[in-house]
């Protein structure tokens, strides 16, 4: 399926959408709400068939907290970036994409530990990396550790 | 006469419990802790615990700039620390649009097969030496030494070696280089024989590897297993097919694809890689062009705002690099997708209702690199 073709599915299935300039791959932004029908028809449909989450990334944008979903299908080779945002730090929860891509289970995880996002109906959500008893998240701009963390 | 009771007594015990291997366990290659529920001595489900070397590498990245970058780079999967350098060098130089001389292509493209080649090695002599066989682990090392000496001889170094700057190369390859590259292939090829000799067709072997911890293609998708292990299982995923870098789309070579999915193949997907490896580097070897090592580069170099993602096909699977800029010189977010990382997520799928020796074979043969996982 070509960009002009898959924007048109993307907007038929979130009208919300809005999609961003970049060179290399589709990118869109999609109500946190809307992540998970949007997801699991998107790897169901037959011309879509996303099959392959190759990066899954959680960034601190300061305004705001956002994941990353970097998608790509094994049989048609297109290739589309998902997004969603969220502007609450203290509590910030999007739903789980590990039941339509296993590898999200361990990729969401490691999103938990470092920037604190939670994911509903995640089937193990812990730490991976750090000890449970870790307070805060390193991965989060305004992380501060005087302990580890030498400032120049 | 006094009546014999007899009381039952069990021969395996019905009850789950819970051992951990690891972190300190020879056949985890390094410090990984799976903490397995066993059943006598079946694995009923397995829990990875990570992070016991977990250094923080993309939050140091958010304060350093790229040329500083490359040099921890080499510290996540450092038996593909080159491969991890070409990355980063690539994003770079596809963000500002740099075209590198051909000659850089030409020894990155040979420099990154000898990594494969030597990680291989590693992979083969460890391998062999999780199931039994003390020999492999001489050889595969024996042989591994010869490619880090032409590693030596050009980048200084023999493990972390930092020799990819963007832009081109630290200095240029020593004159012996293509000399040894050449003397090497030539030794391997013949070497390469006794690997097969020792193991391939090894009757031990091959009943502790087929048939054990089938993983499907869909799957392999689905848990991300890319690489070797991933094409054991016929999931066509080699970045240097799909989306060439360096001077792949110039080259012949197979990609290998099993679809069997077993150990056994995702064994001998790797074996037959090093072949192809060895294939493209002979293509390469003589036709160096001359030139400069290096395009000429600013010496700050600030990447123009906005989103750029880098695929590798790292001596594990897909390596992405996925980098945020705000314009400044050091990036705003930069995310590696480590194969390992992936890899490691399908070993619980892969190790179900399987004995616990049989996971030592899986684990060898996914081949782990622990720094990569925790990063």
């Amino acid at each position: 399926m070509d960009l002009e073709k898959l924007k048109e599915r993307i907007t038929s299935l979130v009208p919300e959408a809005e999609f961003e300039e970049n060179k290399q791959f589709l990118t869109a932004f999609i109500p946190a709400g809307k992540l998970h029908s949007t997801a699991r028809a998107l790897r169901a449909s037959e011309d879509t068939a996303f099959d392959y989450l190759f990066c899954l990334t959680g960034v601190d944008m300061i305004k705001y907290l956002m994941v990353v979903y970097h998608l790509s299908s094994t049989k048609h080779k297109h290739s589309i970036v998902l997004k969603v945002k969220t502007e609450d730090r203290v509590n910030p929860a999007f739903d789980t994409v590990c039941d339509i891509w296993r590898t999200a289970e361990f990729l969401e995880r490691e999103v938990y530990d470092l920037l604190g996002i939670k994911f509903n109906n995640h089937p193990d959500l812990r730490r991976i990396f750090l000890d449970e008893n870790w307070k805060g998240y390193p991965l989060r701009k305004d992380y501060k550790d005087e302990v580890n963390i030498v400032e120049l | 006469m006094k009546e014999v009771i007899h009381t039952p007594v069990k021969a395996i015990e019905e009850e789950e419990y819970h051992i951990n291997m690891g972190p300190q366990h020879p056949s985890t290659h390094g410090v990984l802790r799976l903490v397995v529920s066993l059943q006598g001595e079946i694995v009923k489900s397995l829990k990875p615990h990570c992070g016991y070397i977990h250094r923080g590498i993309e939050k140091m990245c958010e304060k350093d700039t790229y040329p500083q970058i490359i040099h921890l780079t080499d510290r996540m999967d450092y038996l593909s620390a080159h491969i991890n350098n070409h990355g980063v060098c690539l994003l770079v130089e596809d963000a500002l649009q740099i075209e590198v001389p051909e000659r850089v292509k030409y020894i990155r493209t040979i420099i990154d097969e000898l990594t494969r080649i030597q990680s291989h090695q590693l992979w083969w002599a460890s391998f062999g030496m999780d199931l039994g066989g003390l020999t492999c682990f001489f050889y595969g090392l024996r042989d591994r030494e010869k490619i880090l000496d032409i590693f030596e001889e050009s980048c200084g170094s023999r493990l972390l070696h930092s020799y990819y700057t963007p832009g081109g190369l630290m200095w240029d390859i020593h004159p012996n280089f293509q000399k040894s590259v050449k003397d090497f292939i030539k030794y391997f090829r013949k070497k390469i024989k006794d690997y097969d000799r020792l193991l391939s067709g090894n009757i031990i072997f091959m009943n502790r590897s087929k048939g054990v911890g089938i993983l499907s293609k869909e799957d392999a998708i689905s848990y991300g297993v890319t690489g070797p292990s991933g094409r054991a299982s016929g999931f066509s995923c080699d970045v240097r097919k799909h989306h060439p870098y360096g001077l792949y789309d110039k080259v012949d070579f197979k990609e290998i694809l099993f679809n069997e999915g077993d150990t056994y193949h995702r064994y001998i997907a790797r074996m037959d890689e090093m072949h192809e490896s060895m294939k493209i580097i002979e293509q390469l070897i003589d036709n160096i062009p001359a030139g400069d090592f290096s395009a000429k580069m600013k010496a700050v170099i600030k990447l123009p705002a906005g989103e750029y993602y880098q695929r590798m096909e790292s001596a594990r699977g897909e390596l992405g690099i996925y980098c945020i800029s705000d314009g400044n010189k050091t990036p705003f977010r930069i995310k590696f997708r480590s194969p390992n990382f992936s890899n490691l997520s399908a070993l619980d799928h892969i190790s179900r209702d399987l004995k616990i020796a049989d996971l030592v074979a899986i684990g060898g043969s996914l081949d782990f690199v622990i720094p990569d996982i925790d990063r």
